[in-house]
Protein backbone atom coordinates (compact mmCIF):
# COMPACT_ATOMS: atom_id res chain seq x y z
CA UNK A 1 0.00 0.00 0.00
CA UNK A 2 1.52 3.41 -0.77
CA UNK A 3 1.24 6.79 0.92
CA UNK A 4 -1.65 7.91 -0.43
CA UNK A 5 -3.75 4.53 0.49
CA UNK A 6 -2.66 4.62 4.01
CA UNK A 7 -3.44 8.38 4.70
CA UNK A 8 -7.27 7.52 2.94
CA UNK A 9 -7.19 4.54 5.40
CA UNK A 10 -6.16 6.75 8.27
CA UNK A 11 -8.88 9.62 7.30
CA UNK A 12 -11.70 7.19 7.31
CA UNK A 13 -10.78 4.55 9.61
CA UNK A 14 -8.60 5.68 11.73
CA UNK A 15 -6.00 2.60 10.51
CA UNK A 16 -2.09 3.14 10.26
CA UNK A 17 -2.01 -0.92 9.66
CA UNK A 18 -3.46 -3.98 9.17
CA UNK A 19 -6.75 -3.45 11.85
CA UNK A 20 -6.79 -6.42 14.27
CA UNK A 21 -9.95 -9.04 13.90
CA UNK A 22 -12.05 -9.81 10.70
CA UNK A 23 -11.46 -6.93 7.84
CA UNK A 24 -12.31 -6.75 4.23
CA UNK A 25 -10.26 -4.05 2.64
CA UNK A 26 -11.26 -2.49 -1.20
CA UNK A 27 -8.87 -1.14 -3.52
CA UNK A 28 -10.18 0.67 -6.73
CA UNK A 29 -12.69 -2.54 -6.98
CA UNK A 30 -10.11 -5.34 -6.29
CA UNK A 31 -9.69 -7.38 -2.57
CA UNK A 32 -6.26 -5.96 -0.84
CA UNK A 33 -6.94 -8.07 1.90
CA UNK A 34 -9.56 -10.44 3.48
CA UNK A 35 -9.41 -11.91 7.35
CA UNK A 36 -12.84 -13.89 8.61
CA UNK A 37 -12.30 -15.04 12.31
CA UNK A 38 -14.04 -17.34 14.22
CA UNK A 39 -16.52 -15.90 15.18
CA UNK A 40 -17.32 -13.13 12.01
CA UNK A 41 -16.62 -14.73 8.48
CA UNK A 42 -16.50 -12.50 5.30
CA UNK A 43 -17.05 -14.18 1.93
CA UNK A 44 -17.55 -12.79 -1.74
CA UNK A 45 -21.55 -12.89 -2.85
CA UNK A 46 -22.73 -15.42 -4.31
CA UNK A 47 -25.26 -13.39 -6.28
CA UNK A 48 -23.02 -11.69 -9.01
CA UNK A 49 -22.62 -7.95 -7.04
CA UNK A 50 -19.49 -6.79 -6.20
CA UNK A 51 -19.15 -7.04 -2.75
CA UNK A 52 -19.10 -9.50 0.45
CA UNK A 53 -21.46 -11.17 3.00
CA UNK A 54 -20.47 -10.79 6.49
CA UNK A 55 -21.48 -13.04 9.13
CA UNK A 56 -21.58 -12.71 13.05
CA UNK A 57 -21.43 -14.79 14.94
CA UNK A 58 -24.43 -14.88 18.33
CA UNK A 59 -20.94 -15.34 20.14
CA UNK A 60 -19.49 -12.29 18.75
CA UNK A 61 -18.63 -10.05 21.85
CA UNK A 62 -16.65 -6.72 21.76
CA UNK A 63 -15.13 -7.41 18.76
CA UNK A 64 -14.55 -5.19 15.38
CA UNK A 65 -15.18 -5.22 11.59
CA UNK A 66 -13.41 -2.74 9.02
CA UNK A 67 -14.63 -2.85 6.16
CA UNK A 68 -12.33 0.37 4.56
CA UNK A 69 -12.82 1.12 0.66
CA UNK A 70 -10.11 3.03 -0.89
CA UNK A 71 -10.38 4.32 -4.47
CA UNK A 72 -7.00 6.44 -6.34
CA UNK A 73 -8.17 6.22 -9.82
CA UNK A 74 -10.18 8.65 -11.71
CA UNK A 75 -12.62 7.78 -14.11
CA UNK A 76 -13.54 4.85 -12.01
CA UNK A 77 -17.14 3.94 -10.47
CA UNK A 78 -18.69 1.17 -8.81
CA UNK A 79 -21.39 -0.06 -6.58
CA UNK A 80 -20.55 -2.32 -3.71
CA UNK A 81 -23.09 -4.69 -2.05
CA UNK A 82 -21.92 -5.39 1.49
CA UNK A 83 -24.76 -7.61 3.49
CA UNK A 84 -23.95 -7.66 7.54
CA UNK A 85 -25.88 -11.01 9.24
CA UNK A 86 -25.92 -10.51 12.65
CA UNK A 87 -27.07 -13.49 14.89
CA UNK A 88 -29.07 -13.19 18.02
CA UNK A 89 -27.59 -11.45 20.65
CA UNK A 90 -24.02 -10.56 19.11
CA UNK A 91 -22.37 -7.68 20.09
CA UNK A 92 -20.04 -6.34 17.64
CA UNK A 93 -18.05 -2.92 15.77
CA UNK A 94 -18.78 -2.25 12.49
CA UNK A 95 -16.29 0.39 10.58
CA UNK A 96 -16.77 1.12 7.38
CA UNK A 97 -15.74 4.02 4.99
CA UNK A 98 -14.57 5.14 1.78
CA UNK A 99 -11.62 7.42 1.00
CA UNK A 100 -11.49 8.33 -2.64
CA UNK A 101 -8.19 10.27 -4.22
CA UNK A 102 -8.67 11.51 -7.89
CA UNK A 103 -6.28 13.36 -9.50
CA UNK A 104 -7.49 13.19 -12.64
CA UNK A 105 -10.08 15.12 -15.13
CA UNK A 106 -13.11 12.09 -14.76
CA UNK A 107 -15.70 11.33 -12.21
CA UNK A 108 -14.12 8.57 -9.66
CA UNK A 109 -17.47 6.96 -7.73
CA UNK A 110 -18.16 5.04 -5.10
CA UNK A 111 -22.11 3.49 -4.03
CA UNK A 112 -22.18 1.80 -1.63
CA UNK A 113 -25.08 -0.12 -0.37
CA UNK A 114 -24.97 -1.51 3.20
CA UNK A 115 -27.47 -3.86 4.62
CA UNK A 116 -27.49 -4.92 7.98
CA UNK A 117 -30.18 -8.00 9.01
CA UNK A 118 -29.74 -7.76 13.02
CA UNK A 119 -31.36 -10.24 14.93
CA UNK A 120 -33.26 -10.55 18.06
CA UNK A 121 -31.38 -8.42 21.14
CA UNK A 122 -28.12 -8.28 19.31
CA UNK A 123 -25.72 -4.78 19.51
CA UNK A 124 -24.04 -3.03 16.39
CA UNK A 125 -22.11 -0.19 16.28
CA UNK A 126 -21.40 1.09 12.88
CA UNK A 127 -19.31 3.45 12.02
CA UNK A 128 -18.63 5.30 8.86
CA UNK A 129 -16.62 8.12 7.35
CA UNK A 130 -16.38 9.64 4.05
CA UNK A 131 -13.16 11.33 2.78
CA UNK A 132 -11.96 12.63 -0.45
CA UNK A 133 -9.13 14.33 -1.84
CA UNK A 134 -7.61 14.94 -5.03
CA UNK A 135 -6.67 18.56 -6.51
CA UNK A 136 -7.91 17.38 -10.64
CA UNK A 137 -10.80 18.69 -11.75
CA UNK A 138 -12.30 15.36 -11.69
CA UNK A 139 -15.64 14.83 -9.28
CA UNK A 140 -15.40 12.35 -6.03
CA UNK A 141 -19.03 11.38 -5.92
CA UNK A 142 -20.24 8.80 -2.86
CA UNK A 143 -23.51 7.57 -2.48
CA UNK A 144 -23.85 5.46 0.30
CA UNK A 145 -26.87 3.59 1.13
CA UNK A 146 -27.83 2.21 4.37
CA UNK A 147 -30.93 -0.64 5.07
CA UNK A 148 -31.41 -1.48 8.41
CA UNK A 149 -33.90 -4.26 9.79
CA UNK A 150 -33.82 -4.58 13.73
CA UNK A 151 -35.55 -7.32 15.25
CA UNK A 152 -36.74 -7.65 18.54
CA UNK A 153 -34.96 -5.95 21.40
CA UNK A 154 -31.72 -5.01 18.58
CA UNK A 155 -29.98 -2.35 18.85
CA UNK A 156 -28.12 -0.37 16.24
CA UNK A 157 -26.20 3.08 16.78
CA UNK A 158 -24.74 4.64 13.19
CA UNK A 159 -22.25 7.44 13.41
CA UNK A 160 -22.24 8.59 9.55
CA UNK A 161 -19.74 11.79 8.90
CA UNK A 162 -18.28 13.61 5.68
CA UNK A 163 -15.62 15.04 6.63
CA UNK A 164 -14.28 16.66 3.34
CA UNK A 165 -13.69 16.55 0.11
CA UNK A 166 -16.57 15.01 -1.58
CA UNK A 167 -18.53 17.00 -4.26
CA UNK A 168 -21.96 15.04 -4.75
CA UNK A 169 -23.13 12.82 -2.36
CA UNK A 170 -26.87 11.44 -1.70
CA UNK A 171 -27.11 9.28 1.59
CA UNK A 172 -29.85 7.23 1.82
CA UNK A 173 -30.60 4.98 5.28
CA UNK A 174 -33.81 2.99 5.64
CA UNK A 175 -35.01 1.59 8.77
CA UNK A 176 -37.36 -0.99 10.04
CA UNK A 177 -38.00 -1.70 13.74
CA UNK A 178 -39.47 -4.43 15.41
CA UNK A 179 -40.68 -4.70 18.91
CA UNK A 180 -38.71 -2.81 21.54
CA UNK A 181 -35.33 -2.09 19.28
CA UNK A 182 -33.67 0.62 19.31
CA UNK A 183 -31.86 3.17 16.58
CA UNK A 184 -29.23 5.78 17.41
CA UNK A 185 -28.14 7.89 14.28
CA UNK A 186 -25.39 10.64 14.46
CA UNK A 187 -25.00 12.27 10.87
CA UNK A 188 -22.45 14.79 10.76
CA UNK A 189 -21.27 16.23 7.69
CA UNK A 190 -18.84 19.03 6.40
CA UNK A 191 -19.21 20.53 2.96
CA UNK A 192 -17.68 23.41 0.91
CA UNK A 193 -17.18 25.00 -2.19
CA UNK A 194 -19.55 24.22 -4.96
CA UNK A 195 -20.78 20.14 -3.37
CA UNK A 196 -23.37 19.10 -2.94
CA UNK A 197 -25.13 16.54 0.35
CA UNK A 198 -28.42 15.38 0.01
CA UNK A 199 -29.37 12.80 2.94
CA UNK A 200 -32.71 10.52 3.35
CA UNK A 201 -33.61 9.19 6.51
CA UNK A 202 -36.47 6.91 6.82
CA UNK A 203 -37.63 5.39 9.75
CA UNK A 204 -40.55 2.88 10.67
CA UNK A 205 -41.28 2.18 14.19
CA UNK A 206 -43.30 -0.83 13.48
CA UNK A 207 -43.08 -3.24 16.76
CA UNK A 208 -44.20 -2.14 20.20
CA UNK A 209 -42.29 -0.04 22.34
CA UNK A 210 -39.38 0.43 19.06
CA UNK A 211 -37.44 3.66 19.42
CA UNK A 212 -35.74 5.58 17.40
CA UNK A 213 -33.27 9.38 17.73
CA UNK A 214 -32.38 10.53 14.59
CA UNK A 215 -29.67 13.26 15.02
CA UNK A 216 -28.05 15.74 11.97
CA UNK A 217 -25.34 18.28 12.72
CA UNK A 218 -23.71 19.89 9.47
CA UNK A 219 -21.86 22.95 8.22
CA UNK A 220 -22.19 24.03 4.85
CA UNK A 221 -19.59 26.97 3.47
CA UNK A 222 -19.05 28.25 0.08
CA UNK A 223 -21.66 27.88 -2.26
CA UNK A 224 -22.42 24.13 -1.03
CA UNK A 225 -26.35 22.85 -0.94
CA UNK A 226 -27.14 20.65 1.90
CA UNK A 227 -30.64 18.93 1.42
CA UNK A 228 -32.12 16.50 4.51
CA UNK A 229 -35.17 14.84 4.08
CA UNK A 230 -35.99 12.95 7.31
CA UNK A 231 -39.33 10.76 8.19
CA UNK A 232 -40.26 8.89 10.91
CA UNK A 233 -43.26 6.88 11.07
CA UNK A 234 -44.72 5.82 13.85
CA UNK A 235 -46.78 2.35 13.43
CA UNK A 236 -47.06 1.61 17.35
CA UNK A 237 -46.90 2.45 20.62
CA UNK A 238 -42.44 4.22 20.08
CA UNK A 239 -40.64 7.32 20.91
CA UNK A 240 -39.19 8.56 17.77
CA UNK A 241 -36.64 12.08 18.10
CA UNK A 242 -35.59 13.68 14.89
CA UNK A 243 -33.16 16.83 14.99
CA UNK A 244 -31.57 19.00 12.08
CA UNK A 245 -28.53 21.69 13.57
CA UNK A 246 -27.08 23.18 11.14
CA UNK A 247 -24.94 26.23 10.51
CA UNK A 248 -24.21 28.11 6.96
CA UNK A 249 -21.82 29.97 6.50
CA UNK A 250 -20.93 32.07 2.82
CA UNK A 251 -23.38 31.62 0.06
CA UNK A 252 -23.82 28.18 1.03
CA UNK A 253 -27.73 26.70 1.63
CA UNK A 254 -29.37 24.04 3.63
CA UNK A 255 -32.79 22.75 3.47
CA UNK A 256 -34.48 20.82 6.11
CA UNK A 257 -37.74 18.88 5.19
CA UNK A 258 -38.95 17.12 8.54
CA UNK A 259 -41.86 14.77 8.02
CA UNK A 260 -43.31 12.81 11.17
CA UNK A 261 -46.27 10.45 10.66
CA UNK A 262 -48.28 9.38 14.18
CA UNK A 263 -49.96 6.58 12.92
CA UNK A 264 -51.03 5.52 16.24
CA UNK A 265 -52.18 7.21 19.08
CA UNK A 266 -49.74 5.52 21.31
CA UNK A 267 -46.57 7.25 18.93
CA UNK A 268 -44.78 9.88 20.71
CA UNK A 269 -42.73 11.68 17.76
CA UNK A 270 -40.68 15.05 18.14
CA UNK A 271 -38.75 16.88 15.84
CA UNK A 272 -36.34 19.82 16.55
CA UNK A 273 -34.58 22.15 13.84
CA UNK A 274 -32.32 24.99 13.84
CA UNK A 275 -30.40 26.39 10.81
CA UNK A 276 -28.74 30.05 10.58
CA UNK A 277 -25.17 31.36 10.65
CA UNK A 278 -22.45 31.20 13.98
CA UNK A 279 -23.80 33.34 16.86
CA UNK A 280 -22.04 36.60 16.89
CA UNK A 281 -21.52 36.30 20.89
CA UNK A 282 -20.09 33.04 20.42
CA UNK A 283 -17.12 34.96 18.06
CA UNK A 284 -17.16 37.62 21.06
CA UNK A 285 -16.58 35.10 23.55
CA UNK A 286 -13.78 33.63 22.10
CA UNK A 287 -12.63 36.40 20.91
CA UNK A 288 -12.43 37.85 24.38
CA UNK A 289 -10.15 35.16 25.51
CA UNK A 290 -7.54 36.33 22.64
CA UNK A 291 -8.89 34.24 19.19
CA UNK A 292 -9.42 36.20 16.44
CA UNK A 293 -12.27 35.80 14.24
CA UNK A 294 -10.91 33.59 12.22
CA UNK A 295 -9.85 31.17 14.83
CA UNK A 296 -12.96 31.87 16.64
CA UNK A 297 -15.00 30.29 13.83
CA UNK A 298 -12.69 27.29 13.10
CA UNK A 299 -12.87 26.29 16.83
CA UNK A 300 -16.59 26.83 16.58
CA UNK A 301 -17.14 24.33 14.22
CA UNK A 302 -14.77 22.30 15.35
CA UNK A 303 -16.97 21.49 18.18
CA UNK A 304 -19.85 21.31 16.48
CA UNK A 305 -19.07 18.52 14.54
CA UNK A 306 -16.72 17.05 16.79
CA UNK B 1 -3.85 50.92 34.21
CA UNK B 2 -7.00 51.24 32.70
CA UNK B 3 -8.36 55.06 31.84
CA UNK B 4 -11.27 56.00 30.13
CA UNK B 5 -11.37 59.77 29.04
CA UNK B 6 -14.73 61.34 28.22
CA UNK B 7 -16.37 58.43 26.38
CA UNK B 8 -19.90 58.75 25.46
CA UNK B 9 -21.76 56.48 23.75
CA UNK B 10 -25.01 56.73 21.75
CA UNK B 11 -27.20 53.71 20.32
CA UNK B 12 -29.97 53.72 17.76
CA UNK B 13 -33.12 52.50 18.81
CA UNK B 14 -35.89 52.18 16.43
CA UNK B 15 -34.65 55.06 14.80
CA UNK B 16 -34.33 57.13 17.19
CA UNK B 17 -30.87 57.81 19.20
CA UNK B 18 -30.68 57.57 22.79
CA UNK B 19 -27.10 58.97 25.04
CA UNK B 20 -26.39 55.56 27.19
CA UNK B 21 -23.07 57.20 28.62
CA UNK B 22 -22.52 61.08 28.47
CA UNK B 23 -18.80 62.17 29.03
CA UNK B 24 -17.48 59.47 31.28
CA UNK B 25 -14.05 59.72 32.66
CA UNK B 26 -12.96 56.89 35.25
CA UNK B 27 -9.64 55.81 36.30
CA UNK B 28 -9.03 52.10 37.44
CA UNK B 29 -6.00 51.15 39.11
CA UNK B 30 -6.62 49.89 42.29
CA UNK B 31 -6.86 45.99 43.27
CA UNK B 32 -11.04 45.98 42.74
CA UNK B 33 -13.13 48.57 41.15
CA UNK B 34 -16.61 47.89 41.56
CA UNK B 35 -18.88 50.23 39.65
CA UNK B 36 -22.98 50.43 40.62
CA UNK B 37 -25.74 52.27 40.02
CA UNK B 38 -29.47 51.60 38.81
CA UNK B 39 -30.39 49.22 36.42
CA UNK B 40 -30.42 50.67 32.68
CA UNK B 41 -27.66 53.68 33.77
CA UNK B 42 -25.09 52.79 31.17
CA UNK B 43 -22.88 49.83 33.30
CA UNK B 44 -22.91 47.02 31.06
CA UNK B 45 -22.43 49.10 28.30
CA UNK B 46 -19.20 50.77 29.87
CA UNK B 47 -18.15 46.76 30.58
CA UNK B 48 -18.46 46.09 27.16
CA UNK B 49 -16.43 49.17 25.90
CA UNK B 50 -13.42 48.37 27.96
CA UNK B 51 -13.63 44.77 26.80
CA UNK B 52 -13.97 46.03 22.99
CA UNK B 53 -17.22 44.67 21.74
CA UNK B 54 -18.90 47.94 21.87
CA UNK B 55 -16.62 51.16 20.38
CA UNK B 56 -17.08 54.82 21.93
CA UNK B 57 -19.04 57.58 19.95
CA UNK B 58 -16.74 60.03 21.39
CA UNK B 59 -13.81 59.68 23.68
CA UNK B 60 -10.18 57.64 24.09
CA UNK B 61 -9.92 54.34 26.01
CA UNK B 62 -6.40 53.61 27.33
CA UNK B 63 -4.46 50.83 28.97
CA UNK B 64 -1.02 50.58 30.54
CA UNK B 65 -0.68 53.96 28.91
CA UNK B 66 -1.43 52.57 25.37
CA UNK B 67 -4.45 54.00 23.07
CA UNK B 68 -6.54 50.70 22.94
CA UNK B 69 -9.75 53.25 21.46
CA UNK B 70 -9.59 51.53 17.79
CA UNK B 71 -8.19 48.14 19.03
CA UNK B 72 -10.20 44.83 18.02
CA UNK B 73 -11.49 42.55 20.89
CA UNK B 74 -9.00 39.72 19.89
CA UNK B 75 -6.03 42.47 19.99
CA UNK B 76 -7.35 43.98 23.60
CA UNK B 77 -7.56 40.65 24.90
CA UNK B 78 -4.10 39.72 23.95
CA UNK B 79 -2.88 42.78 26.07
CA UNK B 80 -4.32 41.71 29.13
CA UNK B 81 -8.29 42.18 29.38
CA UNK B 82 -10.36 39.84 30.05
CA UNK B 83 -14.21 39.94 30.33
CA UNK B 84 -16.81 37.55 31.63
CA UNK B 85 -19.81 37.71 30.13
CA UNK B 86 -23.05 38.69 32.29
CA UNK B 87 -25.39 35.99 30.40
CA UNK B 88 -22.54 33.49 29.44
CA UNK B 89 -22.59 31.68 25.48
CA UNK B 90 -23.69 28.41 25.12
CA UNK B 91 -22.01 26.62 22.19
CA UNK B 92 -22.90 23.11 20.76
CA UNK B 93 -20.00 20.56 20.42
CA UNK B 94 -17.33 22.87 22.87
CA UNK B 95 -16.73 20.89 25.90
CA UNK B 96 -15.80 22.48 29.43
CA UNK B 97 -12.10 21.87 29.19
CA UNK B 98 -12.06 22.84 25.97
CA UNK B 99 -13.25 26.09 26.59
CA UNK B 100 -10.75 26.63 29.37
CA UNK B 101 -8.03 25.03 27.37
CA UNK B 102 -8.69 28.55 25.04
CA UNK B 103 -8.99 30.63 27.75
CA UNK B 104 -5.80 29.57 29.13
CA UNK B 105 -4.23 29.78 25.84
CA UNK B 106 -2.38 26.60 25.76
CA UNK B 107 -2.96 22.92 25.86
CA UNK B 108 -3.64 22.65 29.75
CA UNK B 109 -4.14 19.20 31.61
CA UNK B 110 -7.13 17.70 32.68
CA UNK B 111 -5.96 18.33 36.49
CA UNK B 112 -4.90 22.10 35.56
CA UNK B 113 -8.58 22.72 34.03
CA UNK B 114 -10.23 20.52 37.20
CA UNK B 115 -7.96 23.03 39.29
CA UNK B 116 -10.40 26.33 37.74
CA UNK B 117 -13.68 24.06 38.14
CA UNK B 118 -12.64 23.64 41.83
CA UNK B 119 -12.12 27.40 42.19
CA UNK B 120 -15.65 27.93 41.24
CA UNK B 121 -17.44 25.68 42.92
CA UNK B 122 -17.78 22.90 40.58
CA UNK B 123 -17.26 19.23 41.20
CA UNK B 124 -14.39 19.14 37.73
CA UNK B 125 -15.01 15.63 37.17
CA UNK B 126 -18.96 15.96 36.82
CA UNK B 127 -17.99 18.70 34.32
CA UNK B 128 -15.01 18.87 32.37
CA UNK B 129 -16.14 16.69 29.59
CA UNK B 130 -19.93 18.05 29.28
CA UNK B 131 -20.47 20.18 26.24
CA UNK B 132 -20.84 23.92 27.55
CA UNK B 133 -24.65 23.87 26.12
CA UNK B 134 -28.16 24.35 27.23
CA UNK B 135 -28.08 21.41 29.34
CA UNK B 136 -26.18 23.61 32.07
CA UNK B 137 -28.07 25.30 34.12
CA UNK B 138 -27.77 29.35 34.52
CA UNK B 139 -25.82 29.00 37.21
CA UNK B 140 -23.18 26.55 36.20
CA UNK B 141 -22.73 28.42 32.80
CA UNK B 142 -22.02 31.33 35.00
CA UNK B 143 -19.37 29.79 37.48
CA UNK B 144 -17.68 28.14 34.30
CA UNK B 145 -17.87 31.82 32.54
CA UNK B 146 -15.83 33.02 35.63
CA UNK B 147 -13.65 30.07 35.55
CA UNK B 148 -12.72 30.94 32.14
CA UNK B 149 -11.52 34.41 33.60
CA UNK B 150 -9.02 32.65 35.85
CA UNK B 151 -7.86 30.72 33.42
CA UNK B 152 -6.85 33.74 31.43
CA UNK B 153 -4.95 35.52 34.54
CA UNK B 154 -4.75 38.42 33.29
CA UNK B 155 -4.00 41.72 34.52
CA UNK B 156 -7.47 43.18 34.14
CA UNK B 157 -10.49 41.29 34.61
CA UNK B 158 -13.85 42.90 33.98
CA UNK B 159 -17.28 40.99 35.48
CA UNK B 160 -20.37 42.40 34.74
CA UNK B 161 -22.77 41.50 36.87
CA UNK B 162 -21.06 38.20 38.31
CA UNK B 163 -23.75 37.47 41.29
CA UNK B 164 -26.65 37.25 38.22
CA UNK B 165 -27.70 33.37 38.98
CA UNK B 166 -25.43 32.16 41.52
CA UNK B 167 -26.70 31.18 44.70
CA UNK B 168 -25.87 32.02 48.37
CA UNK B 169 -23.12 29.29 48.85
CA UNK B 170 -21.21 29.64 45.65
CA UNK B 171 -21.77 33.58 46.74
CA UNK B 172 -19.06 33.44 49.26
CA UNK B 173 -17.03 31.36 47.17
CA UNK B 174 -17.30 34.35 44.12
CA UNK B 175 -15.78 36.96 46.87
CA UNK B 176 -12.53 34.21 48.00
CA UNK B 177 -12.80 33.90 44.00
CA UNK B 178 -12.03 37.83 43.45
CA UNK B 179 -9.45 37.57 46.38
CA UNK B 180 -7.47 34.59 44.70
CA UNK B 181 -7.81 36.31 41.10
CA UNK B 182 -5.80 39.52 42.55
CA UNK B 183 -3.18 37.74 44.62
CA UNK B 184 -2.50 35.67 41.59
CA UNK B 185 -2.46 38.55 38.96
CA UNK B 186 -1.65 41.14 41.33
CA UNK B 187 -3.59 43.17 38.50
CA UNK B 188 -7.30 45.06 38.62
CA UNK B 189 -10.86 43.67 38.91
CA UNK B 190 -13.68 45.59 37.39
CA UNK B 191 -16.93 44.73 38.87
CA UNK B 192 -20.18 45.78 37.70
CA UNK B 193 -22.88 44.76 40.71
CA UNK B 194 -25.52 45.43 42.33
CA UNK B 195 -24.44 43.22 45.58
CA UNK B 196 -23.77 44.67 48.54
CA UNK B 197 -21.70 42.12 49.56
CA UNK B 198 -19.38 42.48 46.68
CA UNK B 199 -19.61 46.39 47.28
CA UNK B 200 -17.73 45.47 50.40
CA UNK B 201 -14.87 44.62 49.19
CA UNK B 202 -14.01 46.83 46.86
CA UNK B 203 -11.80 49.36 47.20
CA UNK B 204 -13.08 51.75 44.91
CA UNK B 205 -16.71 52.61 43.99
CA UNK B 206 -18.07 54.25 41.08
CA UNK B 207 -21.64 55.38 41.11
CA UNK B 208 -22.97 55.18 37.55
CA UNK B 209 -26.74 56.43 36.93
CA UNK B 210 -28.48 58.22 33.73
CA UNK B 211 -24.78 57.59 31.80
CA UNK B 212 -22.60 59.37 34.09
CA UNK B 213 -20.40 59.25 36.62
CA UNK B 214 -22.66 60.34 39.83
CA UNK B 215 -19.99 59.68 42.14
CA UNK B 216 -17.16 58.23 43.28
CA UNK B 217 -14.10 56.95 45.89
CA UNK B 218 -13.20 54.79 48.36
CA UNK B 219 -15.53 52.45 49.59
CA UNK B 220 -15.63 53.69 52.95
CA UNK B 221 -16.98 57.49 51.51
CA UNK B 222 -19.41 55.90 49.19
CA UNK B 223 -21.06 52.99 50.66
CA UNK B 224 -22.73 54.98 53.50
CA UNK B 225 -24.36 57.15 51.41
CA UNK B 226 -25.41 54.34 49.17
CA UNK B 227 -26.74 51.89 51.80
CA UNK B 228 -28.50 55.24 53.53
CA UNK B 229 -29.60 57.06 50.44
CA UNK B 230 -31.98 56.95 48.21
CA UNK B 231 -30.15 55.33 45.60
CA UNK B 232 -30.15 52.09 47.52
CA UNK B 233 -33.80 51.44 46.78
CA UNK B 234 -32.26 51.67 42.90
CA UNK B 235 -29.87 49.17 43.65
CA UNK B 236 -32.45 46.73 44.83
CA UNK B 237 -34.28 47.12 41.86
Amino acid sequence: MDELEKMLLMQIADLHRVPDGAYNLRKNGESEGRRSTPHIRIEPRQDGHSGVDIFISSQTRGESVHIPVVITQSDYRETVYNDFYVEEGADVLIIAGCGIHNCGTQTAEHSGVHTFHVGKNARVKYVEKHYASGDGNGEKVMNPQTDIVLEEGARLEMETTQIKGVDSTVRTTNAALAAGAELVIREKIYTHGKQYAKTNFSVSLNGDGAGADVVSRSVAAGTSLQQLDLHIDGNTRCHGHSECDAIIMDDARVTAVPALAANCVDAELIHEAAIGKIAGDQLLKLMTLGLTEQEAEEQIIKGFLS
Amino acid sequence: MLELKNISYVAEEDGEKKRILDDVSLSVGDRFVAITGPNGGGKSTLAKIVAGILRPTQGRVYFDGEDITDLSVTERARRGISYAFQQPVRFKGITVKDLISLASGKRISVGEACAYLSEVGLCARDYIDREVNASLSGGELKRIEIATVLARGTRLSVFDEPEAGIDLWSFQNLISVFEKTYSKTQGSILIISHQERILNIADTIVVIAGGKVTKTGPREEVLPGLLSGRVCAALQG
